[in-house]
């Protein structure tokens, strides 16, 4: 069964943002909620990079630990994903996400979070997978359809690439030994690396107990 | 004119071509620079671990300009685990020790009995901003502890289903309550400031160990309107609420005053200042109802029984005796007719 990650590219990435643009117009994403972001680091300065940034499907995901309601579950291929009929907005989830992933539309003029949003690696929610109740809430559902990420597979430098975790690394590392720079994917260590664990959905044992 | 062609010139052309160089060598060994792999197994792909990393965004969002956060990790050790167990410790271990006091030393009485005759110790405004206060606590109490303990002690219980409907109330019942309780808390800094305000008699009270602790045969220690311990729950109340409020406000409207970091620490003080209060006010709702005879009819029916009076609050009570113009002494362990003042003034 494959693991499926997300791996940024920063060599490559020329910050044009047509991820982010492929992601808010497949899924119809409303204005204010960014599921991808492109940051750059040393704007204008030596050693630039770009690096598009969305939720990382951590192994160990620190929004399911930290979700009051425990409304996260991971699927057998590793997306992080939540339920919609769960989450209360409360918004601790973007307080421990490394990545500032989770985001909320603004449900009254308080300032009070709807329910959370967030990317789905293109794998909806819970819902029946493509139906309109599915879309409404989660968007597309593109991996059972068989298909990947937009935002990776539109990628113009291939700089982000969406799959399985062994061969996007084993395509990366050929990628720095032919170039002769460049080493590390950004993100990896803190999404993938520190821990080992099941996949989990709600009721399961929390990923505290798992660890 | 030439020597400056001559010297200066070359130096500045040298210059400049230095830095060229750092930066052609900065560019072409590119950061996070390591020496070329020769192979894919030296490629390294976890980087060590990643401190914060912060860039621009084109987006209006700034907040997302942060790639990573690492203190995402401590402040999930925090929701998950430390605040959970302190906030168990200092509840729990308040409720026990309440338990045992009662079990132990029962409750206080009114050593000279009760006298029957009432002096009035808190009017209407003063309750109303008590209760307003008190009710809006619980509230808040009640829900923000279903929100941290509600995933492993509720859900097992009730379901995922219910448990979202009732974690939606609380958070309103949260955000609403704070509003009454904030109310209540100016008026009660309004009002009671000035009878709160620390003294030399507080010591020697607290010396004494206070009229709960260390009652002894010599009787209770002198004390004004507030003794001690009063004095230290209402600057507890004060002090904590007004904490409670700003930092809860903050909450409320995230990002709009400070950042990821920022959030992260008010709700560890939130959640910290929260557990106190708990623990601090359970004990203060055991003194004023099964822990002191005669103690409730302050905030209850706002007057006193007048041998209550004598033996807490001395001080004060000399003062209403002139104010009231009470020319007899109080009656012990006569439990008659209540004899309200200043109606019944004999």
């Amino acid at each position: 069964m494959a693991r499926m990650k997300f791996l940024c590219d920063a060599e490559r990435c020329i910050e044009c943002n047509a991820c982010v643009t492929a992601c808010k117009n497949e899924h119809e994403v409303p204005w204010g909620i960014n599921r991808r972001r492109v940051v750059t680091l040393n704007d204008g300065r030596p050693g630039e990079r770009s690096i598009s940034m969305a939720c990382m499907h951590c192994t160990d995901a620190p929004c399911a630990a930290v979700c009051p309601v425990d409304c996260f579950y991971q699927t057998a291929d590793g997306v992080v994903l939540h339920s919609k009929d769960l989450c209360i907005g409360c918004g601790y989830c973007f307080y421990a996400c490394p990545f500032g992933a989770p985001q909320y539309p603004q449900a009254t003029n308080f300032g009070s979070r709807g329910k959370m949003d967030k990317c789905t690696f293109c794998a909806a929610g819970p819902e029946q997978d493509n139906t309109p109740e599915e879309y409404q809430k989660y968007g597309s559902n593109r991996l059972a359809e068989g298909k990947l990420p937009l935002c990776a597979e539109m990628c113009s430098t291939r700089a982000l690439m969406a799959g399985d975790g062994d061969e996007l690394a084993d395509i990366y590392k050929e990628r720095v030994v032919r170039r002769g720079y460049g080493s590390g994917a950004w993100g990896w260590s803190t999404a993938y690396r520190d821990r080992q664990g099941d996949s989990f959905r709600p009721g399961s044992p929390s990923i505290e107990q798992q660890t | 004119m030439t020597w400056l062609k001559k010297v200066l010139l070359p130096a500045l052309l040298g210059l400049v071509l230095h830095a060229g160089a750092h930066g052609a060598q900065a560019q072409l060994y590119q950061v996070p620079g390591q020496a070329p792999a020769a192979s894919k197994d030296e490629v390294q792909i976890y980087m060590d671990r990643e401190s914060e990393l912060r860039g621009i965004v084109s987006i209006p969002d700034r907040k997302l300009s942060v790639l990573v956060q690492p203190e995402g990790r401590e402040w999930r050790e925090w929701r998950t685990s430390t605040l959970r167990i302190v906030a168990a410790v200092l509840i729990l271990g308040m409720i026990a020790a309440v338990l045992i006091f009662y079990l132990f030393k029962g409750t206080i009485r009114i050593e000279a009995g009760r006298s029957g005759r009432m002096i009035p110790r808190f009017n209407g405004l003063e309750r109303f901003a008590h209760w307003s206060t008190a009710t809006s606590f619980l509230v808040l109490a009640i829900s923000g502890l279903v929100v941290t303990f509600g995933r492993p002690l509720l859900i097992p219980l009730m379901g995922h289903d219910a448990f979202t409907a009732t974690a939606i109330v609380t958070t309103w019942l949260h955000n609403f309550f704070s509003v009454p309780f904030v109310v209540g808390l100016l008026l009660m800094i309004v009002l009671w400031i000035r009878d709160n305000i620390p003294e030399k008699s507080d010591i020697a009270w607290i010396k004494a160990g206070g009229g709960f602790l260390g009652k002894g045969p010599g009787g209770h220690p002198e004390a004004g309107r507030f003794n001690a311990g009063q004095k230290g729950v209402f600057w507890m109340v004060v002090l904590g609420g007004l904490a409670m409020a700003i930092t809860g406000y903050l909450m409320m409207l995230p990002f709009y005053v400070t950042d990821i970091s920022g959030q992260q620490i008010v709700h560890v003080i939130h959640g910290l200042g929260a557990a106190v209060m708990i623990a601090g006010i359970v004990a203060h709702i055991y003194i004023g109802t099964l822990g002191m005879e005669g103690a409730f009819d302050a905030m209850g029916r706002g007057e006193v029984d007048e041998n209550w009076a004598v033996e807490h609050h001395s001080g004060w009570y000399q003062t209403m005796r002139k104010r009231l113009g009470l020319r007899t002494p109080p009656r012990r362990h006569e439990i008659g007719e209540i004899d309200h003042h200043p109606a019944g003034a004999d």
